[in-house]
């Protein structure tokens, strides 16, 4: 059998090499080798050196749409997890229901960014228009727009990692700490945290990468206005690589760039929240 | 398990033959692929023009219609396909710089030896490469019947008694004021509809009614003979006649249908909506907006009301101009198709403005008013804006604005006016650092367009 698996590993691991070669390890070089090369498609790259590093930072707005992100991201992250957790603390109690309520608090994460952009920008202009503003009046009303509309799409979803996470917290656990004569507060902070805490790893993951990496609800949502205030580095991006004729080359530093920074961020935040796991 | 087996393999041969006939199918007809940039007339391409010239040739017409805004990026996207557009369309010579490796030259095609005046084709390398298929024409349309309204009020403020009378900013501001004072007597919520400001919907203003103060601006420049040729020259720009842009931008805000700090969410369907129902009287645009117009739920404009007046903002001599006239709809061929691609696009193009069932669409349906010597005079648009770009191109005494928008470095200075704008109008910005922004700008823009 191992002698078998050896002399076939080559031929099986096959398709999946070939797979990830040309969907992702060849468009990555490729995408890194353009980012010094002028181009207008991909198949007429000319080498430009470092120019395009420059020309990223030829005015202020790279990097006011990488401070627009991280504000957003860190806002995001916090308000998704606390509001999901509380969720997930409440319908893992004895309520009547749980499950339809967890279904229902679920189904936002079914739809699109760009349909349920559309639809928030709707419902908040309609809001707005009480008092005579639009979502793109002003970058403070798009940015908690956004944090609105990205909790409602998320919560649900990390709230089904949380319950997930706080039903598998084994039942001694909680009974021995109960006989120790812990209270609700010692339980939270002292039992059920730390036993989380691979729950807590995987969101904080997906919500920091999900803020960064965000396009379609922001493209939706306000479209970056006004003017490029509420553009985050994703739309930032494709508006330089699609919107200006000469710029695809630095479109794609900036998206190298990013990646860096994304990259280094959650690695970062996935070595230090893995630290804090515990064996139950 | 030995029967799902047999199932899974049927199943997979299956789907494979479906893939396989699929692909013989696709290449088993001639088809021309068209890369439109009109969406207001994208159904018509697909609805009647595409059935009719399978019908008469034999050779299907594929149709895409960009999305207002993103035809570069779309175009971009399409060329680098196995199957690029044969036919794409290029906004002036400075699309064209951008595209001249793909662009064809049309010497020896038939579709260039219909056009008429020669010398408006855009040229690349001496050869003609892209072929103007379009001439139109904007200012601010304006709804007869509320102005007649208007001039009939007992309690009207100014002596203006017709539309005839008013031929300066003076006259339009003294009329707009006292329309908005009396609104409610009109019966309508404001005079101008509003002011479009929404992602993609800002070319109203920063390139259509930027043209005049850069018209002028350009004329100013000696040596030349076309104003656009003048303004490509133009390294920094001192945005001279700004002030007259904001005069009628002001009164555009001033006098609309909403408040300014709600048009960042307005679109240019909105406005011309708004026109259509009657709640405004007038609304700067084109005659491309004449379908949009007549084509609304519920409109109550008659289409003999739906007239055009220049676009007035105190500039010298302004009794005698015109409507801003020009195209920024050029056609080109790709020259990455095969042979057999370019001479179907040819005889597309041929087809559609030289045959009689060509024509007739173009003419009723499409209603571009063509530069080719196949039209004949009772052949011109029969909507009534087109018809009105051609009364005022003929009119006496009066001289049409060109296009000279065609010589702005790039689309990204029109962007970030469009911005400034927004904000300007929302009292975030003021017109002095608008100004101070547009003219840096247009040096670094004008830099970066040379060094590309």
């Amino acid at each position: 059998m191992q002698k078998a698996l050896k002399k076939y590993f080559a031929l099986f691991a096959l398709p999946g090499l070939i797979c990830f070669a040309i969907a992702f390890f060849i468009p990555m070089i490729m995408g890194i080798v353009l980012s010094f090369c002028k181009f207008t498609d991909v198949t007429n790259a000319t080498w430009a050196g470092l120019n395009n590093y420059k020309l990223m930072f030829m005015n202020a707005e790279f990097i006011n749409a990488l401070w627009f992100t991280v504000k957003f991201t860190i806002m995001s992250v916090i308000t998704i997890n606390i509001i999901s957790f509380i969720l997930a603390l409440l319908l893992t109690q004895d309520i009547p229901g749980t499950n339809t309520y967890r279904t229902i608090l679920f189904m936002p994460n079914l739809i699109g960014g760009i349909v349920l952009g559309w639809i928030w920008q709707v419902i908040l202009n309609g809001y707005l228009l009480k008092y005579q503003v639009t979502l793109v009046t002003d970058p403070r009303y798009g940015f908690w727009g956004l944090v609105v509309l990205m909790n409602w799409q998320n919560v649900g979803y990390m709230m089904i990692i949380y319950i997930a996470g706080i039903i598998n917290i084994p039942k001694e656990l909680i009974e021995a700490s109960q006989i120790d004569g812990a209270n609700r507060r010692t339980m939270l902070f002292h039992v059920t945290l730390p036993s989380i805490m691979p729950s807590i790893t995987i969101c904080s993951f997906l919500t920091l990468t999900n803020g960064f990496k965000l396009f379609d609800q922001n493209l939706a949502l306000t479209n970056g206005g006004p003017g490029k205030s509420t553009e985050m580095v994703a739309l930032n991006i494709f508006n330089t690589f699609y919107g200006r004729v000469g710029f695809e080359g630095v479109g794609q530093a900036k998206a190298v760039i990013f990646t860096i920074i994304v990259a280094t961020l959650a690695l970062t935040q996935l070595h230090l929240t893995r630290r804090k796991e515990v064996e139950a | 398990m030995k029967k799902s087996l047999v199932l899974l393999t049927t199943l997979l041969a299956l789907s494979a033959s479906i893939f396989a006939t699929g692909a013989t199918e696709s290449n088993a007809t001639e088809e021309v692929y068209f890369l439109n940039f009109k969406p207001e007339v994208a159904e018509i391409y697909t609805n009647e023009v595409a059935p009719a010239f399978e019908a008469e040739t034999g050779i299907k017409l594929k149709v895409v219609t960009a999305a207002s805004g993103s035809y570069a990026q779309t175009l971009k996207s399409e060329m680098a396909k196995r199957n690029p557009p044969s036919i794409f369309q290029t906004n002036g010579p400075i699309g064209l710089a951008a595209d001249k490796s793909n662009a064809m030259p049309l010497t020896d095609t038939k579709f260039y030896s219909i056009l008429g005046d020669k010398s408006l084709a855009l040229q690349v390398e001496g050869q003609p490469a892209a072929i103007p298929y379009a001439v139109e024409g904007y200012g601010i349309i304006y709804n007869a019947a509320i102005m007649n309204k208007y001039f009939n009020l007992s309690s009207k403020k100014t002596r203006v008694n017709s539309i005839e009378e008013i031929n300066t900013f003076a006259t339009l501001k003294a009329v707009t004021e006292d329309m908005q004072a009396q609104k409610s007597k009109l019966g309508i919520d404001g005079v101008f509809a509003s002011t479009s400001m929404s992602a993609g919907n800002d070319w109203r203003w920063q390139t259509h009614l930027l043209n005049m103060p850069l018209w002028a601006e350009f004329a100013d420049i000696e040596g030349y003979d076309s104003i656009v040729e003048a303004g490509l020259t133009l390294s920094n720009s001192t945005f001279k006649y700004g002030d007259n842009f904001k005069a009628l931008f002001d009164l555009y805000l001033d006098n609309s249908t909403v408040v300014s700090t709600l048009i960042g969410a307005k679109s240019v369907d909105d406005s011309m909506a708004e026109f259509a129902l009657g709640r405004c009287a007038m609304v700067q645009n084109g005659n491309w907006g004449a379908g949009q117009i007549l084509g609304v739920n519920g409109n109550t404009v008659n289409p003999s009301d739906i007239k055009f007046m220049p676009l007035y903002m105190g500039l010298d001599n302004e009794e005698s101009q015109g409507l801003c006239i020009g195209t920024e709809n050029y056609l080109c061929i790709n020259n990455k198709v095969s042979d057999i691609d370019k001479t179907n696009a040819d005889k597309f193009l041929y087809w559609l403005f030289s045959s009689d069932t060509g024509k007739k669409i173009v003419q009723d349906k499409l209603g571009f008013i063509t530069p080719f010597n196949t039209f004949k005079e009772n052949e011109m648009p029969s909507d009534p804006l087109g018809k009105d770009v051609v009364k005022w191109m003929n009119k006496d005494g009066v001289n049409s604005v060109p296009w000279a928008f065609a010589a702005i470095p790039s689309q990204e200075l029109k962007n970030s006016l469009g911005a400034d704008l927004l904000r300007y109008a929302q009292n975030q910005m003021s017109w002095n650092t608008l100004s101070n922004n547009f003219v840096k700008n247009w040096a670094s823009e004008y830099k970066i367009a040379q060094e590309n």
